[in-house]
């Protein structure tokens, strides 16, 4: 099965941290990445700029309408996901579990419906 | 053989191999709702051949058998299913059916029963649906009875478990039994399923039923069936014996005017002596595996004191303080130290027990507990406070809709009223 781990955290306090947290961060999701490869596990995967670039489009009465801003207010933004390939829902969510951003923020782990035949 | 007996007959063998026949089935078919359909068409099946055709030499690999033929005959009726059932080729289907249950053994059947319990006791689900699935799926009670347990519709119980059945099937969760390193953590919460049934069963949450029976008994069930699974596992071992001492004590909880009964005031007398003597035995089996302490354990050592002593003085309240800081320290919570706080009044007094739950309650995280108020009353009480007293008993009121709980505290304020010097 396909799942899409979205990768939920506070886009504030992700901007506060400082060029050594950065970077650290950034060594361990580069490593994540590549043991999930190796894993045959990746699908696809990115990070997100912040939702300071996001804007959201409706089409009401044939009109297409923007407005700035993610769909909606919340205390986590998300900010990245990746696509694996899992056996079930424990391998997926053993997954999601070593994602670094888990740690401060959160993984919603949803199952992909398989393409229709 | 008559016909009403050969029915009976048949009867007993269905009661006694739903769940078995039922877990095997999910794990062939990949789907609980083709399982529970496919076990249904079988026992039909049964009734109409058994009776003419005799009993089948291996009764469970006869119901398991004729439950997957049912199915793939579906499937193959089922257009929409035509090409796959859950991603399997009908093929492989078949060929499964071709070769099951005869060379099933009884532990296969135990590892089928095993899967259940772990898919039903998924930490992906809620607890609500923990326990409606575990009742319905592993005890085989009916949907109207476990509505009725939970004070709920039926029709409301029947939704809560189509949504998690559809939440198994649609988030993938396994039908599995958890590897080494999951299975220790999955096994707890398996546990704390049980004993949520089991509590509430042994003091509904709400309205005025103090004991519901039925789910104290499937929940000793379940325990039973997982020290088989299971076995020499210190967590198991320990909650089986808890829940049994706790429910050798459920006659003598409750007047027959439906007020509860406090330990002490209880007579032992009522006590089931049957389930406290296997109990008993459970808890010395449960503190004597190797490097493994269970809370549930130590939890089922504090119920053996209680019902090993003749009387409430006779009871060996410094070593019951001894088990409590035992738990306070491997699972700390305001409970188990509001419980600590009750045995220190036994040993140290009123006075020191009364400071450890002003404690507490300055802490905060139990202020909306009642029988924290119940407790403070009672040491107020002891302490000759009357006025304090009767003040908590009204807090403790104010937060409790059990109506037997309600009952035994306006006891408690009357005897204040009408004793002169509120002793």
């Amino acid at each position: 099965m396909q799942y899409l781990l979205l990768i939920y955290s506070n886009e504030k306090e992700m901007a506060a941290l400082n060029p050594a947290e950065r970077t650290s961060m950034t060594e361990e999701y580069t490593e994540f990445t590549k043991g999930i490869i190796q894993a045959g596990q990746f699908k696809a995967g990115d990070r997100l700029k912040p939702t300071s670039a996001a804007t959201t489009v409706r089409v009401r009465n044939g009109q297409a309408v923007m407005t700035d801003g993610p769909f909606a207010e919340t205390r986590e933004q998300l900010g990245g996901y990746y696509l694996v390939d899992a056996k079930n829902l424990d391998e997926a969510t053993a997954i999601a579990a070593r994602i670094p951003g888990a740690r401060v923020g959160s993984i919603e782990v949803r199952p992909i419906w398989p393409p229709q035949t | 053989m008559n016909a009403s007996s050969g029915n009976q007959g048949i009867e007993a063998i269905f009661r006694r191999e739903a769940g078995r026949v039922l877990a095997t089935l999910i794990r062939l078919l990949g789907d609980f709702d083709s399982a529970e359909e496919a076990r249904q068409e079988a026992f039909i099946a049964a009734v109409e051949q058994w009776p003419t055709q005799g009993m089948p030499e291996n009764p469970r690999a006869w119901l398991i058998r004729t439950g997957q033929n049912k199915a793939v005959d579906r499937i193959r009726r089922d257009v929409v299913f035509r090409t796959k059932v859950q991603g399997r080729e009908i093929a492989s289907a078949e060929a499964d059916a071709a070769a099951i249950a005869e060379d099933e053994d009884d532990g296969t059947f135990g590892d089928d029963r095993l899967r259940l319990i772990f898919t039903c006791c998924h930490p992906a689900l809620s607890a609500e649906a923990h326990i409606a699935l575990t009742l319905r799926e592993v005890c085989g009670l009916t949907t109207q009875a476990v509505a009725r347990a939970f004070l709920v519709s039926e029709e409301t119980m029947a939704q809560r478990l189509v949504r998690a059945k559809k939440k198994i099937r649609d988030a993938g969760i396994p039908y599995e039994t958890p590897e080494p390193p999951l299975l220790n953590q999955r096994t707890q919460g398996v546990l704390a399923v049980v004993y949520g049934v089991f509590t509430e069963g042994y003091a509904a949450t709400a309205g005025s039923r103090l004991v519901d029976a039925e789910l104290c008994s499937e929940a000793i069930r379940l325990g039973r069936l997982l020290d088989e699974l299971l076995p020499k596992n210190a967590s198991v071992l320990g909650l089986l014996a808890l829940m049994l001492l706790h429910d050798a004590r459920r006659g003598a909880r409750v007047s027959p005017d439906g007020d509860v009964v406090l330990l002490e005031d209880q007579d032992r007398a009522q006590w089931d002596r049957a389930k406290i003597a296997e109990g008993l035995a459970l808890v010395e089996q449960a503190l004597s595996v190797p490097g493994q302490i269970s809370p549930y354990a130590v939890q089922a050592a504090i119920a053996a004191l209680h019902v090993r002593a003749k009387t409430k003085e006779d009871t060996d309240w410094p070593q019951i303080v001894g088990l409590y800081e035992v738990l306070l320290r491997l699972q700390p919570s305001p409970i188990i130290e509001l419980n600590h706080a009750v045995a220190v009044s036994m040993v140290d007094g009123a006075g020191r027990a009364l400071d450890l739950v002003d404690s507490l309650q300055a802490r905060g995280q139990v202020s909306e507990y009642h029988l924290l108020h119940a407790a403070r009353g009672r040491l107020l009480q002891q302490l000759a406070r009357p006025n304090e007293a009767r003040e908590a008993y009204r807090a403790a009121l104010q937060l409790t809709t059990l109506e037997p709980e309600r009952r035994l505290l306006m006891a408690r304020i009357a005897g204040i009223d009408a004793a002169p010097d509120g002793a």
